[in-house]
């Protein structure tokens, strides 16, 4: 995860508590949603980011994740994300975010 | 009538020392855990020059193989051997270490940039055997300097220093005390960003045979900013290259878009050609240190070469039509708004579905389409997948959702419509412009009719908007000159004497 966005989700949850944050997710590939949960969860795993170290268990998804999707506008959802889906390997995603989840997420 | 492509140059320069002192990705983690086992290892998976030419990726780049070839060799490709492992190829060559440094010191204006006396005996005589290097440039080569010299400035001076084989062999000095737009670090970033634009250059000339009189204009649409504190991205790159290489008649400016910014530069081309004020603009661009090794420390954890060695240059010339070259279809344009919005749903719409939609064209109906072309032997083990088929994918979605294709045929879409990716992570290099040449070769052979270069950039990197952008262009065959609606200058001699026989006739009538 780009250096920059490590801090600025370190700052809002500093600034409102990391119970209250949720980080949502759209890249297209499982690995690469898999990297940047780690990072928001157990920490930057490139050792690089001001995330290095720093558990903050965030809650995390993927816009493609259903539960997400049951939150969004149906005619919103096929508008931003229609397309999307269709290239997305939504299984293997869901799968990433689920052990991600499952392995460090604290709220 | 429409401007065309004349041709095009591509090359590639081998910066392995350059990886370690220069690519961020390595610097950050000097500055953050210095001793970490990544850097250790760094040394142990840099390739040798031989293992480069050897690598199908930069083979392709250069010209000495098709896309459509490298696509029949299954990935990952670093751990094949190419069937052509020459230096130069037909839109330009790979350049190793040595030469490229002695090139920077070439490129040097300003007493900047110095190479240790030995290192410049042995190197001068191949810069003297370049085939394209002109009697200027090989008298700017200047004496070298002792090696105390060189660590007087490295180690007190704040000079960047030149590595090569993992020696010191020179030094880049900083231009001011103070700015630090003028650096010892942002100089030679300039340096080796002017220096692979002036081989890009070189080679263009050579590929279209042009008059170097005949050159009036030059884009560059690299990354990089020069200027001091008063204007840090003052400019101007696009002339300092052009001085090198003696275009002479030339003028130019740098245009800056992030990765869009080839395909920004070449769609403005087209249109000073195609209006008359320019006969012949080359956009080209130089390649960026920092990106040398970006995705390096993926590469060491999957025990890979580290494959971001390679600094990359290009050069297109946009010339009046000829009647015989591709033309750019300068009305058929697509772009990224300022209200488009950023789902890439939005932005696949508005640079691919937009300008079809707007000539009454489906998206099959275009031969094949070039967005983003990474290799992806570099960016899939580094979780970033396969960018170009991400692309084609996206493509081929949206060409369902529009009813112009089958679900089922999204998968053959990438085959038929698309390249394989074949170009180093230098940010604006891979972005579209690497087909160019290719693209233009398949479409003069007869093999494709047409072809969409698209470009996007992450502006967000930049902290000044979040926006996404985009712009893309077609290229075609050629209609041929004979289609265009002109009128001869004998018919317009016609039509007047025409309209004075005319007027006289009605005088002569007035006056009886």
């Amino acid at each position: 995860m780009d250096l920059e966005n490590q801090k600025r989700v370190k700052d809002f949850a500093d600034q409102y508590g990391p119970e209250n944050i949720v980080v949502m997710l759209g890249a297209a590939e499982s690995e690469a949603s898999g990297l940047a949960a780690e990072t928001v969860t157990a920490g930057d795993p490139t050792f690089a980011g001001p995330l290095t170290n720093v558990q903050l268990g965030l809650k995390v998804y993927h816009i493609c994740e259903p539960e997400i999707k049951a939150e969004v506008n149906a005619d919103v959802y096929d508008e931003q994300v229609g397309m999307m889906e269709m290239v997305m390997d939504i299984d293997s995603i869901c799968e990433e975010m689920n052990n991600i989840r499952s392995e460090y997420c604290k709220y | 009538m429409n401007s065309v492509i004349k041709g095009a140059g591509y090359i590639l320069a081998f910066t392995p020392d350059m990886v370690m002192q220069n690519g961020t990705t390595q610097t950050t983690e000097k500055i953050v855990n210095p001793d970490s086992e990544y850097l250790k290892k760094v040394p142990e998976h840099l390739r040798s020059y031989e293992e480069v030419l050897a690598y199908m990726p930069n083979q392709t780049y250069i010209g000495n193989m098709t896309p459509d070839e490298l696509a029949t060799y299954e990935q990952p490709w670093y751990d094949k051997k190419a069937p052509v492992c020459d230096r130069y190829g037909k839109y330009g060559e790979i350049m190793p270490q040595d030469e490229f440094l002695m090139l920077m010191q070439i490129c040097d204006v300003f007493d900047l940039c110095h190479l240790e006396k030995s290192f410049v005996a042995a190197v001068k005589p191949k810069a003297e055997a370049h085939p394209l290097y002109t009697e200027d440039m090989i008298a700017k080569i200047k004496d070298g300097v002792e090696l105390s010299e060189i660590e007087h400035f490295v180690n007190d001076e704040h000079a960047e220093p030149l590595y090569h084989e993992g020696k010191l062999v020179g030094y880049v000095k900083r231009a001011h005390d103070v700015d630090t737009n003028l650096s010892a670090h942002v100089i030679h970033e300039n340096l080796v960003s002017k220096a692979s634009c002036v081989l890009s250059l070189l080679h263009l000339i050579k590929a279209t045979g042009i008059n170097k009189d005949e050159v009036d204009y030059v884009i560059d649409c690299a990354e990089e900013a020069c200027g001091d504190m008063n204007q840090r991205g003052g400019g101007n790159f696009a002339k300092a290259a052009a001085e090198v290489v003696g275009l002479t008649s030339a003028s130019g400016s740098d245009v800056r878009a992030f990765c869009a910014a080839p395909t920004h530069a070449m769609i403005e081309a087209a249109a000073l050609v195609k209006s008359g004020t320019y006969k012949n603009v080359v956009v080209c661009a130089g390649g960026c240190t920092a990106k040398l090794g970006m995705n390096g420390k993926d590469h060491v954890k999957k025990d890979m070469p580290i494959l971001e060695d390679m600094i990359g240059g290009f050069a297109v010339l946009v010339s009046e039509n000829d009647g015989v070259s591709p033309e750019i279809a300068s009305d058929m344009c697509g772009r990224h708004t300022v209200g488009t919005g950023s789902s890439p749903q939005a932005v696949i719409t508005s640079l691919v579905a937009t300008p079809l939609d707007n000539h009454g064209l489906k998206i099959p109906d275009i031969d094949k389409y070039s967005p983003e072309m990474q290799n992806p032997d570099i960016t899939k083990p580094a979780g970033a997948g396969d960018v170009p088929l991400a692309n084609y994918k996206m493509i081929a979605a949206l060409a369902v959702k529009r009813g112009e294709l089958q679900k089922a045929d999204i998968a053959n879409f990438a085959t038929e419509h698309g390249l394989v990716g074949w170009a180093p992570t230098q940010g604006h290099i891979p972005s579209g412009v690497p087909a160019v040449g290719p693209l233009c070769d398949m479409i003069k052979e007869g093999k494709i009719n047409n072809a969409m270069i698209i470009g996007k950039g992450s502006l967000f990197l930049g902290r000044m908007t979040n926006l996404f952008d985009g712009v893309s262009f077609i290229i075609q065959k050629n209609s041929g000159k004979a289609e265009e609606s002109s009128v001869s200058e004998e018919q317009i001699k016609s039509l007047i004497a025409k309209a004075m026989k005319d007027f006289a006739s009605t005088l002569i009538a007035d006056a009886e």
